[in-house]
């Protein structure tokens, strides 16, 4: 299978910031790839950098098998991008937006009106496609963003962050929307901190963490990563926490909320060596859970730190 | 290239549908000028007509006045466009147009378009109330279509220097700020109002060179057949031109900083 996206040595940097420091990238035709990590990682100057939008310092880049630097003109006609802000033209409606976008792609008046209509069907803005979109919910705008990327039938689509601040179903129905693209053929790089909708879309998976990839394959084989993963004992009583973090030295401490996180299998044989080490110690324990592997212990293990998302479960 | 004019076309259609959309501010730009004719003409007048020297009258008043305010019209009206190219780098859009392979100063020039065509409006609603109150050009035929030619030029050349300021703004409440001066200060501390010699020296120093008064004294030449220095033509131009040659390629750069071209 050839190559939508193929990226060696991507670096660049704001002034003394590092941002990206040499990431290499290989996104195959027709699949979803997902480029997952905390804020701050890196994710959307990735995106900027794939879109043409910014330019690298360094790497070699080719989008759609056009090179970015040499022909950034046959890349954009290749790919279409919906950012982590919205970029809908706040004082057109719905369908203008549409319209300025088939324009843009010099569809001719009646295909451009054609394709408007059609795209306000399938992302249900029919009533909606005449109100100026300044006046749209936060899902709506999302839908219409997507939509007028859609316009022009690009191959490649990148989405940053295409969830982030939406609402569950919104977000369910982003994710049956982008399911819909592949299976159409269209190859998608997406960018997200949640590690559950990369584990639902994605067929490939980067970890990106402080500008470096750390870790990347499918699902399962990210998630062979962390082997066994861990069992979290909630404690009522600081005492009781700390007394916990000395008899269980492998385990992580979450201060604020007492918890510790203590690298497990789950097997029946390790957790009975575990609960007599805590009935030796006396240790009262309010809670515990088995926690079997997820994406969020591989981003533990790849980057040595919980995933704020982790944090706030 | 054959897209250039599409892009640029479908990029002015969306700013003239953005005036027609949210109209305060084009309102506002094309409704200051005719105010300040009114104004200056009818309420002024009379008293400053005095200033002109040999007793002119409110008649004489006006027709000085009119050529300058057809440049304040100009001045005051590149604020809207400043404001429009900066709100439009501060939302998303943007990011997709130079995502799109699309023809790259369609954006800009879109918006230079839309001005030049709300400011000739606006150039004709003052022209229309000036004459309504008094103003008597003699120019002939050939004579009118230069002093609409050195107009749009004036327009073109302020409408890039003020994208230009829009673009390296960071809210479009200071993209507003920083075209003040030329929407307001340029137009006053010119001969529009008063003649040179009524002005105190430092300001009067100020006003000869800057460039709105050339421009003013060529208009007036044009229009009314008053004597003028034979530099003042050339110079008119050249300003124009120097400012647009700025506006514009300041304009391209602020536009493409850090991106792909």
């Amino acid at each position: 299978m050839s190559a939508a996206i193929d990226v060696i040595g991507l670096r660049k940097s704001y002034g003394e910031k590092l941002v990206l420091d040499g990431i290499d990238l290989n996104v195959a035709e027709g699949t979803i790839f997902s480029l997952l990590g905390p804020n701050g990682a890196g994710k959307t100057t990735a995106v900027q950098i794939l879109s043409t939008l910014v330019t690298a310092d360094a790497g070699e880049i080719r989008v759609a098998g056009h090179d970015l630097h040499r022909d950034p003109e046959a890349v954009r006609a290749s790919i279409g991008v919906t950012g982590q802000f919205s970029a809908v033209d706040g004082l057109m409606t719905g369908r203008e937006n549409l319209i300025l976008m088939a324009d843009l792609y010099h569809l001719g008046k009646q295909e451009a009106r054609r394709r408007a209509d059609e795209l306000l069907e399938q992302f249900d803005l029919v009533e909606a496609g005449k109100k100026l979109a300044m006046t749209y919910s936060g899902g709506m705008k999302r839908r219409l963003d997507l939509a007028m990327t859609l316009v022009g039938r690009p191959q490649i689509i990148f989405l940053d962050e295409p969830t982030t601040g939406l609402d569950p179903r919104s977000r369910h129905s982003m994710w049956t929307m982008i399911r819909e693209l592949v299976a159409a053929g269209v190859t998608v790089l997406l960018t997200t901190q949640y590690l559950d909708e990369a584990d639902q879309l994605a067929d490939r998976i980067a970890v990106l963490d402080h500008g470096r990839l750390v870790a990347q394959g499918t699902a399962e084989e990210l998630k062979r990563l962390a082997p066994g993963g861990h069992i979290r004992l909630r404690f009522t009583s600081p005492d009781a926490f700390a007394l916990a973090g000395q008899v269980l030295p492998t385990a992580v401490p979450n201060h604020e909320s007492l918890v510790l996180q203590v690298p497990n299998d789950g097997s029946v044989h390790a957790l009975r060596d575990l609960l007599a080490r805590i009935d030796d110690a006396s240790l009262e324990v309010d809670e515990l859970t088995v926690h079997t592997p997820d994406l969020d212990d591989v981003f533990f293990a790849v980057t040595g730190q919980p995933t704020e998302k982790v944090a706030a479960k | 290239m054959s897209y250039a004019l599409q892009d640029t076309g479908t990029m002015l259609r969306r700013n003239l549908r953005h005036a027609q959309r949210y109209p305060g501010l084009s309102l506002g730009a094309l409704g200051m000028p005719v105010i300040m004719i009114l104004l200056f003409g009818l309420i002024f007048g009379d008293t400053f007509s005095a200033g002109l020297g040999g007793g002119g009258s409110r008649g004489e008043y006006i027709n000085f006045l009119t050529p300058g305010i057809l440049l304040m019209s100009i001045a005051s009206g590149t604020m809207s466009p400043a404001v429009a190219v900066c709100m439009d780098m501060t939302e998303g859009i943007v990011a997709r147009f130079r995502t799109m392979a699309i023809f790259r100063p369609a954006v800009l020039t879109g918006h230079v378009l839309g001005n030049v065509i709300l400011t000739i409006a606006s150039l004709g609603l003052v022209v229309g109330f000036a004459v309504l109150i008094g103003f008597r050009p003699n120019a002939s035929v050939g004579e009118w279509l230069l002093a609409a030619g050195l107009l749009i030029a004036v327009t073109v050349g302020l409408t890039w220097f003020a994208i230009a300021l829009g673009l390296t703004s960071k809210t479009p409440e200071s993209a507003s700020n920083v075209v003040l001066p030329i929407a307001l200060l340029l137009p006053f501390l010119s001969n529009t109002f008063i003649p040179l010699d009524a002005m105190p020296s430092g300001i009067r120093w100020f006003a000869e060179y800057q460039p709105f008064t050339p421009i003013i004294n060529t208009l007036r030449h044009l229009l009314l057949g008053t004597p003028m220095d034979s530099g003042d033509g050339w110079l008119a131009l050249a300003w124009c031109l120097a400012i647009a040659v700025v506006g514009y390629f300041w304009a391209q750069k602020s536009y493409n900083k850090g991106t792909v071209a």
